[in-house]
């Protein structure tokens, strides 16, 4: 298992009261919990990933979503168990989107 | 036809969290210690394995058609369901405030394959808590009903505790039994038993042959809104005996005349020709209403 932490700068996302968790810990899956943090202009991430050595692809991957995404002021965190980057992209919006409320 | 199959959400393939969300009041589902509060198993991270924030478990109170009631819902997809020592206290705190509530009822999302081997002793433990918390409910007159469906199945410890549920809830899909497929054959040999041979794993643990075989008391659709009106037909009205030993000798004695007629037979076919079943071979193939025809008409 490898744990790793990134921040990124991220326009301010609304403030939700309730935490949201996506997704499931399985083979392929991932779980992301997306609480709100204390930077608003900051979106803080802690993963830990069954699979060691791809730190460089969850910066892009991650990177990719805080810049395209209102993402500010969330704290995620991630347990994942070998998602593709794709999956992870995918289940990234979700969980934002459903923080916001919006995704059913 | 077409448009009653594209309306149902499959509890096969459903999330826990989904099956939940199908199966309480809408709006009614309040998690007790949701994933930002709870923690996960510490075993796993001893192990360098990743952890789920609600160790596989998800336990609530609801509501059931207005009734007050608690749930637990096991993830199938996070370890095969198996129960860690933070995965099993959940589920035996959740069984014994039900009963100082007095709750209407438990609903019990059984979705795994027993023990989780990783946590060793600590997962048994947890386990035999479960049995035991499980009939305490019971006593106290809190029905716990097992809804079985998922793609674990209820195997190993789980399998006992499905059977000391008050009544079990089955789909075709879902599957019951202590050692699993696999188990069976690493311990005793492919011949014995082929647990690649699916149709023959159902035909000897799946939902149709525990509904002939009695040890369910409803077969229902793989179909969280079946799920949900079978729950509540079941809780109309509940009654049953309080544990005791007369009844667990009268189940023992039943159980020793079922083995006595059927420990011979290799194949579910076999048992449900013996059962009284005119055309065994046609079971697998039937859907679910003529599967309740046929067990209605079975000589008992």
């Amino acid at each position: 298992m490898e744990t790793l932490e990134f921040r990124f700068n991220s326009k301010p996302a609304p403030r939700a009261a309730d935490p949201a968790l996506c997704g499931v810990v399985g083979s392929g899956n991932l779980e992301i919990l997306v609480k709100p943090g204390m930077q608003p202009d900051a979106c803080q991430l802690s993963i830990k990933t069954s699979a060691r050595g791809f730190a460089e692809t969850w910066q892009a991957v991650l990177g990719s979503f805080a810049a395209s995404h209102a993402a500010g002021g969330t704290v995620i965190a991630i347990n994942d168990m070998g998602a593709t980057p794709a999956v992870v992209t995918l289940r990234l919006a979700q969980a934002l989107a459903e923080y916001q409320g919006g995704a059913r | 036809m077409i448009a009653s199959l594209a309306s149902r959400h499959s509890w096969f393939e459903a999330t826990a969290r989904a099956r939940l969300a199908g199966l309480l009041d809408p709006g009614s589902f309040s998690e007790i210690l949701p994933p930002a509060e709870s923690t996960p198993s510490p075993h796993l991270a001893r192990l360098d394995l990743p952890g789920a924030f609600d160790d596989g478990v998800v336990v609530c109170h609801g509501q059931l058609e207005k009734r007050p009631i608690f749930a637990i819902a096991q993830e199938g997809q996070f370890m095969g369901g198996a129960v860690g020592e933070i995965h099993g206290a959940k589920i035996v705190g959740l069984l014994r405030r039900a009963v100082q509530e007095k709750a209407a009822a438990v609903l019990f999302l059984i979705d795994s394959g027993g023990v989780r081997l990783h946590e060793a002793n600590a997962g048994l433990i947890a386990i035999s808590e479960i049995m035991r918390a499980v009939l305490d409910a019971r006593a106290a007159g809190v029905p716990v009903i097992a809804l079985v469906g998922g793609s674990c199945g209820a195997f190993g410890g789980m399998g006992i505790v499905a059977k000391l549920c008050s009544a079990i809830i089955i789909s075709e899909e879902g599957r019951l039994a202590l050692s699993g497929p696999e188990v069976i054959e690493t311990v005793a040999g492919v011949e014995e038993f082929d647990s690649k041979d699916r149709a023959l794993v159902w035909r000897v643990t799946g939902g149709k042959h525990r509904y002939l075989m009695g040890d369910c008391a409803m077969l229902v659709e793989d179909d969280i809104a079946a799920f949900r009106s079978g729950a509540t037909e079941l809780l109309t009205g509940w009654t049953e005996p309080a544990p005791s030993v007369a009844n667990l000798r009268a189940s023992q004695q039943a159980l020793e005349y079922r083995l006595a007629d059927y420990a011979a037979y290799r194949d579910g076919l076999q048992v449900w020709a013996a059962l009284g079943v005119a055309e065994p071979d046609t079971v697998p193939l039937l859907d679910r209403d003529s599967m309740v025809a046929l067990k209605e008409g079975l000589p008992t």
